[in-house]
């Protein structure tokens, strides 16, 4: 499987070692030799090359933030509310409804459903809305293969994906800042397309219920927010599903969320963002660097289709 | 017993120097608290580890000069309804300080955002309306804090400087609106800081019409 072959877990860098290196970014980026970051590919690098030392592009976000600094607004809109408030998320048992144009609609166990999907580490960027990112090691499967096993009808265009709804674990839910449960999709090109995976795992680690534990999706050239969390129904449609902040905010924020540093939010830019840690913006880069999804959006107006 | 001090009369104010002392080191505060998050890793006033530390920075700042704007903003209200008539003598010192934060707030922005390139700063200004009233606020307390000196009153005149001084009602409420506008989904704290300032107005315009 040379073409998605990754580190195994024991080659990632202790977080440790990822703090001190950051410290020293502080410092780098505070005496001014920070604003020569070179843009490049995780992906790329994951696929071809050896990482490149003396480069401070795109290290990896160290655990701390990863699992401490999150927008998972079931827990609270505060970006640590998550970590204080998921601790007692029970994730088992776990099911995941399965439903829609499906070959077969049922509930499957988290375990069922995983079961014989070849798990394994991807090391993305994470470019969030708001203009911040990070650079995650994900332990996960490619969603095509689960899609191939579950067997849409010719009728699924899209695949949706549908967070838990529980007010009494997630305390964020009691609030309506937005409508709840949260719900986002997919088209079913880019659902198959091979960057696009459900995590399972970070930093080789169980996925903290802070993250979206049991199971999360991720779509490494989007914004986070198409990313959903604690995946309790994957429901395949015909037509275009409603997604979350779609519904709630369409002036700002659109169904495909693809990361474009060419098209603004309405109130900020989207040209450069913050990689957390670091004291100055860096460019944001078309599909979030992940040039090779450019073929699925031919022909289509992005600044229309945002 | 001749050398004892003069006793205290309930209207006496020599307490004001040292609750001036006090007052300054309350307002500088926020900044050794944020040092030491950021560069210290809370290792003096503990708090989280920071993920972010310009946001931090960014919001700290901003926070802390938009809490002091109101807290001057209470001086009025609190000597017309409670006679507390000393507040008056604290409001030079705590408006002066929410300039100093609302200052650093800019220029951090300036700094990191934009590495000080002056173009991007002000398309940004121009082209964002929550950053266009934020800055109009900071612009606009320009003026205040440089003439809060006695020099200045006296210079002016009270009345004249009094009618200047009425500036700091847009300063407030562009900088509320700022936050108010900044947040992705209304949150709790510019919500809370539109409903007192709009309550610190309300208290001055019903005292005001009795």
């Amino acid at each position: 499987m040379p073409r998605n072959q990754h580190p195994h877990p024991s080659e990632v860098t202790p977080e440790s070692i990822y703090m001190d290196r950051r410290s020293f970014i502080k410092r780098a980026s505070v005496a001014g030799i920070g604003g020569s970051l070179i843009a490049g590919g995780v992906w790329a690098r994951q696929k071809n090359a050896p990482r490149v030392e003396g480069t401070f592009d795109d290290d990896l976000t160290p655990w701390e933030t990863v699992t401490g600094y999150n927008n998972f607004y079931e827990f609270g809109t505060g970006k640590g509310d998550p970590k204080k408030n998921a601790q007692d998320f029970r994730t088992d048992p776990w099911a995941i409804e399965v439903t829609g144009e499906v070959s077969e609609e049922r509930v499957f166990s988290f375990d069922e459903l995983v079961d014989g999907l070849d798990i394994e580490e991807r090391i993305y960027r994470m470019r969030c809305v708001e203009g911040w990112s990070m650079v995650v090691p994900w332990n996960g499967f490619m969603l095509k293969d689960l899609i191939e096993r579950l067997g849409p009808t010719e009728d699924a265009n899209y695949v949706e994906f549908t967070t838990l709804m529980d007010r009494r674990q997630m305390p964020g839910q009691n609030s309506p800042v937005l409508p709840w449960p949260y719900v986002e999709a997919l088209r079913m090109d880019e659902a198959m397309h091979p960057l696009t995976i459900l995590v399972t795992g970070v930093y080789g680690k169980k996925l903290p219920p802070q993250n979206g534990a049991p199971i999360r999706l991720i779509v490494p050239w989007k914004y986070g927010f198409k990313g959903a969390k604690s995946i309790v129904k994957i429901r395949f449609t015909k037509r275009q599903p409603r997604t979350t902040w779609n519904e709630a905010i369409p002036r700002e924020y659109g169904f495909y969320a693809n990361v474009n540093p060419e098209v603004d939010h309405p109130r900020w830019s989207q040209a450069t963002e913050r990689r957390l840690g670091e004291f100055f913006r860096r460019d944001t880069l078309m599909y979030n660097g992940y040039e090779e999804v450019a073929s699925l959006y031919d022909g289509m107006d992005l600044q229309r289709y945002f | 017993m001749a050398t004892l001090p003069p006793s205290v009369g309930r209207r006496s104010r020599n307490w004001i120097p040292g609750a001036k002392g006090v007052l300054w080191i309350g307002l500088l505060a926020p900044v050794f608290i944020l040092g030491d998050r950021i560069f210290l890793f809370g290792r003096l006033t503990g708090g989280d580890f920071v993920d972010d530390p310009v946001e931090l920075i960014q919001h700290w700042t901003g926070n802390t000069a938009l809490i002091l704007l109101l807290v001057g903003l209470a001086s009025t209200p609190l000597r017309r309804l409670m006679g507390w008539h000393w507040t008056i003598r604290f409001r030079r010192l705590v408006g002066l300080f929410a300039f100093f934060y609302g200052t650093l707030h800019v220029v951090s922005w300036f700094v990191f955002d934009h590495q000080l390139a002056l173009n991007p700063i002000i398309e940004d200004v121009l082209e964002r309306n929550w950053i266009l009233v934020g800055m109009l606020s900071w612009l606009l307390l320009i003026p205040l804090a440089l003439t809060s000196t006695s020099g200045w009153i006296r210079r002016l005149g009270g009345k004249k400087w009094n009618r200047l001084h009425q500036l700091v009602y847009p300063v407030a409420a562009l900088g509320v609106l700022h936050f108010l506008w900044q947040t992705k989904l209304l949150e709790r704290d510019p919500v809370l800081y539109s409903a007192t300032l709009v309550l610190l107005l309300g208290v001055r315009w019903l005292v005001r019409k009795k």
